[in-house]
């Protein structure tokens, strides 16, 4: 094979590893600025063409409530954000059903469709994961 | 799986988190504010002991002397050095960090 052949066949290669990556969101919206970096992060990770996505446990559920309003706090509101994840190929939403339930949160209260599993199930899908970064 | 837990379960409920979906064998290390969970007579003294039934649990030796809490570990968790952290992220596929 030529060298240029070659390089073509390295580089598809180098193209082709897609990896699972998993960011796991555990804080509530606007106390701290985690939820907002994290959701530019996810943002940023799209561009990249990996399997991204992104877990909801603990008051990391809080981030996906509709109807936040942040005029009095003079904040940008982050939150219909999550709805544009979609158009970026990233689907994969999974929201814990214990998070939920112990807030006296009901799926319909969120902003986008999520998955809603179990902690078990989630414990689950981080293990499968190639890469997991928490906010 | 490796996990990480940095906060102290009196102020913050990672640990308790991170023990909910740490899978069996997975190793979890702690680290500033949370070695003292490590500690007897911690709250989480009980949840340690029981998640030591089916997970590794390490603490930071380091962050232990540092808080005077390294002659009060709960046997069975073994204490690492800032290599024997780097060793288990290596030795691990992937890891969590429960901020």
């Amino acid at each position: 094979m030529t060298d240029v052949a070659e390089a073509a066949v390295l580089e598809r290669e180098a193209q082709s590893v897609v990896k699972k990556f998993m960011f796991v969101n555990r804080k509530a919206p606007h106390g701290t600025i985690y939820a907002l970096e994290g959701l530019e992060v996810v943002l940023i990770s799209a561009a990249f063409d990996q399997d991204v996505s992104l877990a909801f446990l603990d008051d990391g559920v809080y981030q996906l409530v509709k109807g936040q309003q942040t005029k009095g706090l003079e904040v940008k509101n982050f939150s219909p954000t999550y709805r544009a994840l979609e158009g970026y190929d990233i689907e994969k939403l999974y929201v814990e059903r214990e998070s939920l339930e112990a807030r006296g949160l009901r799926e319909d209260q969120l902003i986008v469709p999520v998955q809603v599993v179990s902690a078990r199930e989630m414990a689950r899908l981080m293990e499968e994961q190639d890469v997991l970064i928490g906010f | 799986m490796l996990h990480i837990v940095n906060k102290s379960p009196y102020e913050k409920t990672s640990l308790a988190s991170c023990l909910a979906h740490a899978l069996e064998g997975s190793a979890v290390l702690l680290i500033e504010d949370a070695v003292y969970a490590a500690t007897r007579g911690n709250v989480a003294e009980a949840a340690i002991r029981r998640a030591l039934g089916e997970l590794k649990v390490y603490a930071l030796g380091p962050d232990l002397e540092a808080r005077g809490m390294q002659g009060n570990l709960i046997e069975g968790v073994e204490v690492v050095d800032y290599g024997g952290f780097v060793d288990l992220v290596a030795e691990h596929r992937t890891n969590q960090s429960w901020l």
